[in-house]
């Protein structure tokens, strides 16, 4: 076996066309960008014949053949991926067998763009994001990254390697190296982005680290949305010294730099004094609060609905709140084992933990603010004229009402909060160092970073395009909610 | 190019259509659009909400923002195609020829520059001259409008200002390089009805003063006929009739003017002998324009197979009359009007309402940012009595800052009162607050809330809003019984079956106020505090709503509290009327005893400052000097005596130090002044209607 | 407006207590104090040892009579150990003399001792916050006027190509955390992978000689970060100042469209991005943190790092008072500015 190059043979005649058109329409751009502050407004107009008018000289040939080479890119980059599909192993070098590893979500990609394109006008605000192109894109790099995670994580698909074991030999050595013995051993037979400093595969600990990544920064962030939405609501709606005492409070935590919070938190030392527990029990009773009230303002007039509804919701919620915070040997071991559903290994916890703590002010300013706002409307008078609970009001009359800077916050917050389990396992904190999230391999490929620059930069870019799929996904939810 | 002896028409639109293209379609906002403005003349155009009068203003200023397109005709300003012109020769021409003026002071002033700044700039871009010869113009034009302490004026903020000191100072910033041109977007709508009067007044007097040609955009025909020699009505993106006022006012060439002008409430109107005629059906959306005559579904002279084909242009009714109908020489215009279904004079019945001395009094602190001990207190109501009977309407009227919504706060439960009493069938809920209500309590007071957008929650289902009334009020026994019940709700208000599952963004303003009713009616309401809930709805929707309300009161016995600031209307329904000026009942009386002298000098100024759209009526002209005070720093004595021209006739000592006592004038007529009945008696009619009501 | 200043302030100094009070809680935790005694003594003390060295050393003293001590408030121990030796903490832990103060906290300048750099804290703390005081002066003046450029130049035109293209780029910006775009910057421009080798990776050498060569990708790593977020914030504030009446008042009074951004909306559009950037220190604290160890600059970020990680408690507690105060000095600036931008809340 040979080490595999780049491109293979594809790279001699497709990637020199993508290099050029990519060139040329990123000159385009910025030629655009400076014309276009000194342009003059364009007169909104039509033509004789009804037809409407475009701009025209240099700057409106400059936007039309910009936007063609953007599509052109695109469908270069597509012929790219799709021909590597076809191709025999090894022929389309690196990044064709990278892009044949990744075809199970190529697959479920576009299976979820047709699909969605197709029926967008029926789909409400989510329907609406295929018109922007920004939302499109960013929508494509999360759920990249999603599907990743569901492959690998539940299917153990795309991995090409074990992302814990060591090669011996293949000891920070660069992508596209051959495995020794691949073929007697049954393994896949090249390292396709390298090897890193313990010889693993640096390819199948990047999708692996998907997985965690995937797990945990969405599930903080709604716990902190259930922070957030219990407190805020209420500081928000009442005012006074309620919202003083909770205002003071978030501004406390907001003032505490994150990192020391980080360094004090987020210690071998803290997780033995059982400090996390306490934390997460308090933190993870809000969902079981939030939910409780939100059944009981709407159904407290109806009372056999309402306790139905309530067990329903809330014996199951109970049981994993009590299986969480509950685990043996910590100080809060309060529930049977044999009731125990599972635990969660301490430095785990403690990092969802202090995330879900570092968010949650943000969002209960958030969502204050945005309390401030509605409890002035019409409607919510008319419920109090009719007499209805103020926890009806809150979570019924407003919550809803709110919900478009909610979602859109939600958004970003999953990326801010991938950025801060980065930055967690960028200092070694919390997360086992062996662990394949992004944070702690990019930790592990700095300390070489000036002499072997490859390990760390896949994890980098993985982090990278994921938060900025995040980030592009809430600007084009944005955009598009506030459009009629 | 420029023309100073130019005597043509200053502004000639000829077949003007603007169009604003979005996503999915491109929405006809304005099409086949045609006026003509002679200098110092000034042409109204009047329509409703979404007829594309602004648009036309924008039109003209060439401004019409991303979207919109002008997609035919042409704009001549001084003969001068403003479609043709370069962004420069544009920029000349705007703030120096064609000025505008609109709707929100506070909004069009730039809130971090010094007004003296923004008037200055008006002359230094366009004629060049130095800042001290700008600083001495803009003086000028400052004291012209009528503000106190002019050069004060020129230092301060915009937020300094009260809003009609902020709507004269964006007149003056108009009026800076004398323009031939003026355009006024609705200028007045956010503002007091009697600081509305003085504002028009002013304008009027400027206009001739500067000899201004004036393109005046409103939805209230009073306000045009006040000001304009000529109008133009609009509906649904078209001029539909156009000529001087006399004619449009008195003969009419088209069936929508026609309608329009049944459906807003003229004196003479009365609910019981010669109710309003409400234009049926909806205006309809840009894009669902109907085929032939816009009007045509809502038409009473509808011709199917006539009106519905084509294109059908501007006719010829009288020499400078025009009519966009085809029917115009058929319709007998003189035809009496079928009056609608006259109803009994309803007798009130046991009084279910009293309040006793009702005080509420707030403790603000002075200054909202840096907080402070020194709180102030602000008396929103002062001593309110009256009482209510059953099937009866109470109006309560007043401007901004009168207490009438505290009041409706205070009563409905959402504050209770400082001192005095309530009661509600005899029994005290003054202090009871709404929590601590029970659910009867509760279902008997409702309220029908101002703003049509605000009033239903925007993503819950019609039904549903109105069946958790239900549910709060415990009617039903269990979710089908309450589906049935909001249904016959929904025809209690005349609205179909089918919007139970419609959102509320789905319906119209008028459809969105009529569930509002609906929910309020949920628990069988005895009263129901309807706080100005038409005076957001176009005039041909408020007539619908406002009759709606009437018919459900008729059937229920319901006790109506009706808060405007809108006399006509209030006329035209109330049985009694209570007017309030900064926290105090002025006067309260049945409603002939209020709207006939004698007045007190608030509601007399009131009267004097409502528009009304007849050419008949004769009205005393009384305009008040200055602004409302503010509730947190109420005058001595009498609220009224800063803006009072009666103040020397009684005394102005005397007005100045004491709050007038209570006097009752005639059985059930009371009014709170100093004046002597031998003054009160000489006051005279403020309306004059030449023909008294058939 | 004093009364509103002498708020805030009494505001401010009960955060920093409620702060510091946690941190030298969370400091003092027991686990947190074994490890020490068994760096500091040895490490195979038994559970009694530990506590006898933590006892003589005033450790096991209740936590609000350690605070107060620390502050400067309660007079500082003089404990006569079970070894036989007075140790007083206003001594540096030796015997005391006649002239040891009986007080000796915050307030009365004594910061302690870092054990790891052998030092008094107050000294450690001074030179570092030099060194990041200089990296912070230099991502300021690379940040602010690019940020706001960037803003302003999106915002004026809302939804055209200029807008779109750096609104782009401010949010890759704002989605590329200093680890990612450092490791990034470094692997481009000072290794041989990509051939650019122009700046070099580390800045130890930019702590007495700073220049372009050394000082560059630390600067501009941080700088990326929050660049991207100020912009955004300047081009929302300048889109919604654009869309508003007195902008079109502005313009139909026939305003030039340059005239309008400079004098119309500018000043108004940039009341938010000002609050923006003085909240913007907590978060470029955090870069700071990153960068410095990334790059090796031993500022003082790094000294927080090296502070927490060998549980140095007086020097990590100096660092927390340190990085409070910045962040809540920078709140009352923000705070105060604000009400300066804005003459709607200025004058009334």
């Amino acid at each position: 076996m040979d080490p595999l190059t780049w491109t293979g043979s594809l790279g001699s005649i497709l990637v020199p066309l993508i290099v050029i058109t990519a060139a040329v329409f990123l000159t385009g751009l910025i030629l655009q960008l400076i014309m276009g502050v000194f342009a003059a407004e364009v007169k909104l107009q039509t033509n004789a014949d009804g037809t409407l008018q475009g701009r025209g000289g240099l700057l409106g040939r400059l936007e039309k053949y910009t936007g063609q080479l953007f599509v052109l890119l695109v469908m270069l980059c597509a012929a790219f991926i799709v021909l590597s599909w076809v191709m025999p192993y090894g022929d389309a070098g690196i990044l064709g067998e990278i892009s044949k590893r990744f075809l199970p979500v190529w697959i479920a990609l576009i299976a979820t763009f047709g699909l969605s394109i197709t029926f967008k006008r029926k789909l409400g605000l989510y329907g609406k994001l295929f018109d922007s192109t920004i939302g499109m894109i960013g929508f494509g790099l999360v759920m990249f990254w999603v599907f990743t995670a569901i492959f690998v994580g539940l299917f153990d698909m795309i991995a090409t390697h074990d992302p814990l074991s060591q090669i011996s030999g293949i000891k920070n050595k660069v992508p596209g190296f051959v495995v020794p013995d691949a073929e007697a051993e049954g393994l896949y037979p090249h390292y396709l982005l390298g090897g890193d400093n313990l010889a693993r595969d640096i390819f199948s600990r990047m999708v692996e680290g998907s997985v965690i990544v995937m797990v945990i920064a969405p599930l903080a962030t709604v716990f902190a949305f259930m922070v957030g939405i219990t407190l805020g609501l209420p500081a928000g709606f009442y005012g006074g010294k309620l919202d003083t005492t909770l205002s003071f409070l978030a501004n406390l935590i907001l003032a505490f730099p994150v990192i020391l919070l980080f360094y004090l938190l987020v210690t071998p030392e803290i997780v033995a004094t059982g400090l996390p527990n306490f934390l997460a029990a308090f933190l993870f009773i809000f969902p079981l609060v939030f939910f409780g009230v939100l059944i009981n303002s709407r159904y407290k007039t109806q009372s056999r609905k309402n306790i139905l509804y309530l067990a329903i919701v809330l014996i199951p919620l109970a049981w994993l709140y009590l299986s969480t915070i509950s685990a043996k040997g910590s100080p809060l071991y309060i529930w049977p084992n044999a009731l125990d559903g599972f635990d969660i290994p301490g430095g785990i916890l403690v990092v969802f933990v202090s995330v879900v703590f570092v968010n949650s002010p943000t969002v209960f300013r958030i969502v204050r603010g945005l309390t401030l706002d509605i409890k002035t409307r019409d409607y919510v008078a008319a419920a109090q004229t009719r007499g209805e609970g103020t926890w009806y009001i809150m979570l019924w009359e407003i919550l809803p009402n709110a919900r478009g800077p909610l979602i859109v916050d939600f958004c970003l917050r999953i990326g801010y909060t991938t950025i801060l389990l980065g930055t967690l396992g960028f200092f070694g904190l919390g997360l086992p160092p062996e662990s394949p999230d992004w944070g702690s391999t990019i930790n592990e490929g700095r300390k070489l970073l000036l002499i072997y620059a490859h390990p760390a930069l896949p994890p980098a870019i993985a982090l990278l395009s994921m938060v900025l799929g995040l980030n592009l996904l809430a600007d084009g939810l944005r955009e598009e909610s506030l459009k009629d | 190019m420029e023309n100073d002896t130019y005597d043509g028409p200053i502004l000639e639109i000829d077949k003007l259509s603007i169009s604003f293209f979005t996503r999915l379609r491109e929405i006809p906002a304005v099409m086949d659009f045609s006026a003509k403005i002679m200098p110092g003349e000034a042409l109204g155009i009047v329509g409703e909400s979404g007829c594309g009068k602004s648009t036309v203003a924008l039109g003209v200023m060439q401004d019409l923002g991303v979207n919109g397109r002008i997609v035919g005709g042409s704009i001549k300003f001084k003969g001068q195609d403003l479609n043709k012109m370069t962004q420069e020769e544009l920029r000349d021409i705007r703030g120096s020829k064609i000025a505008m003026i609109y709707q929100e002071p506070m909004a069009s002033l730039n809130p971090a520059m010094r007004i003296g700044k923004q008037l200055m700039e008006v002359p230094m871009i366009h004629e060049g001259v130095s800042e001290k010869e700008a600083y001495d113009r803009a003086l000028e034009v400052v004291t012209d409008v009528k503000l106190p302490d002019p050069k004060r004026m020129l230092d301060s903020f915009p937020h300094q200002l009260s809003g009609g000191q902020q709507q004269r100072i964006v007149i003056a910033m108009a009026l800076m390089s004398k323009p031939s041109l003026l355009i006024l977007d609705e200028p007045t709508t956010a503002l007091d009805v009697t600081v509305e009067a003085a504002v028009v007044e002013l304008v009027k007097d400027l206009g001739k003063k500067y000899g201004t040609s004036m393109l005046f955009i409103s939805h209230n025909l009073g306000l045009v006929l006040e000001t304009c020699d000529r109008i133009c009505v609009m509906y649904s993106g078209e001029a539909v009739e156009r000529g001087s006022i006399e004619d449009v006012f008195d003969k009419m060439q088209h069936p929508y003017t026609q309608a329009l002008f049944r459906s807003i409430p003229l004196p003479g109107a009365d609910k019981n002998a010669r109710p309003l005629i409400a234009i049926p059906g909806n205006f309809p959306l840009p894009h669902e324009r109907p085929p032939g005559c816009n009007f045509g579904p809502r038409c009473d002279y509808f011709e199917e197979g006539r009106c519905d084909q084509g294109y059908i242009p501007m006719a010829h009714a009288d020499e400078d009359h025009e009519t966009r109908c085809l029917k115009f020489q058929e319709i007998d215009w003189n035809a009496p009007i079928s009056v609608g279904a006259q109803t009994e004079k309803p007798e009130p019945g046991r009084v279910v309402l009293k309040m006793d001395n009702l005080k509420k009094y707030y403790e603000v602190a002075a200054s909202a940012l840096f907080g402070g001990k020194n709180k102030k207190v602000v008396k929103a109501n002062e001593t309110l009595s009256f009482e209510a009977r059953e099937s009866e309407t109470l109006a309560i009227v007043g401007e901004s800052g009168c207490g009438k919504s505290t009041f409706a706060k205070v009563l409905m439960g959402l504050e209770t009162a400082t001192d005095g009493q309530i009661l509600l069938d005899n029994k005290n809920i003054e202090s009871t607050p709404i929590e601590a209500r029970d659910t009867q309590t509760i279902a008997d007071v409702q309220m029908v809330f101002q703003n049509p957008f605000d009033t239903l929650n925007p993503s819950m289902t019609v039904g549903r809003q109105i069946i958790r009334a239900l549910e709060i009020f415990q009617i039903g026994n269990n979710d089908d019984d309450r589906r049935n019940r909001m249904l016959e709700l929904l025809d209690l208000v005349k609205l179909p079956r089918a919007f139970a599952d419609r959102m509320p963004r789905q319906l119209s303003g008028g459809q969105k106020q009529r569930v509002g009713i609906a929910r309020a009616f949920a628990g069988d309401a005895r009263i129901v505090v309807a706080d100005e809930p038409v005076s957001a709805l176009d005039v041909s929707v408020q007539a619908a709503v406002t009759d709606l309300l009437m018919e459900i009161q008729r059937e229920h016995k319901t006790t109506l509290l009706f808060i405007s600031h809108d006399l006509s209307i209030v006329r035209y329904l109330a049985d009694r009327v209570m007017v309030m000026y900064l926290g105090h009942v002025v006067e309260l009386g049945t409603t002939e005893q209020v709207f006939a002298p004698p007045y007190h000098p608030y509601t007399e100024a009131l009267l004097s400052a409502v528009p009304i759209a007849d050419t008949s009526i004769k009205k005393k002209h009384i305009v008040l000097d200055g602004d409302i005070p503010s509730a947190m720093n109420p005058p001595s004595g009498c609220p009224f005596q800063t803006r009072c021209r009666w103040k020397d006739k009684a005394g102005a000592s005397l007005c100045e130090s004491q709050v007038p006592p209570v006097r009752v004038l005639a059985d059930g007529h009371q009014v709170k002044c100093h004046l002597s009945d031998a003054d009160l008696a000489a006051m005279e009619p403020v309306i004059e209607t030449p023909i008294a009501a058939e | 407006m004093g009364l509103f200043i002498l708020r805030r302030l009494g505001v401010m100094i009960l955060t920093a207590l409620c702060l510091t009070f946690i941190v030298f809680w969370l400091t003092n935790l027991y686990p947190n104090l074994e490890k020490l005694a068994k760096t500091q003594g040895n490490f195979r003390m038994s559970d009694e040892q530990v506590e006898t060295f933590l006892g003589n050393r005033g450790y096991t003293q209740s936590l609000p009579v350690k605070y107060g001590q620390w502050v400067g408030i309660l007079p500082g121990y003089v404990i006569d150990g079970t070894d036989g030796e007075t140790r007083a903490k206003c001594e540096a832990g030796r015997t005391p003399t006649e002239d040891t103060p009986t007080f000796c906290g915050i307030l009365q300048g004594e910061w302690g001792q870092s054990t790891v750099f052998r030092d008094e804290v107050s000294t450690i703390v001074g030179t570092r916050l030099g060194l990041t005081g200089k990296l912070m002066f230099w991502v300021m003046m690379v940040m602010v006027p690019g940020a706001l450029i960037i803003g302003v130049l999106a915002g004026m035109r809302e939804g055209s190509r200029t807008d779109r293209s750096l609104s782009t780029v401010s949010i890759v910006s704002t989605a590329t955390p200093e680890y990612v775009s450092g490791v990034i910057l470094i692997a481009v421009f000072a290794t041989p992978l990509f051939g650019m080798q122009i700046f070099k990776g580390t800045a130890t050498s930019a702590m007495d000689d700073a220049n372009f060569n050394n000082f560059f990708l630390p600067v501009i790593t941080i700088a990326l970060y929050g660049m991207g977020y100020i912009a955004r914030m300047t081009r929302a504030s300048m889109t919604e100042v654009m869309t508003a009446q007195y902008i079109r008042t502005a313009r139909l009074k026939g305003v030039s469209f340059p005239n309008i951004v400079l004098k119309h909306a500018l000043r108004n559009a940039l009341i938010a991005p000002f609050t923006v950037i003085m909240l913007q220190f907590p978060w470029l604290l955090n870069g700071v943190v990153i960068v410095e160890t990334l790059f090796n600059y031993k500022g003082f970020g790094w000294t927080l790092v090296q502070a927490a990680s060998n549980n140095d408690i007086d020097l990590l507690l100096g660092v927390s008072v340190v990085s409070v105060f910045v962040v809540l000095v920078t709140q009352l600036i923000s705070d105060i500015g604000y009400v300066f931008l804005n003459p709607r809340i200025r004058i009334s």
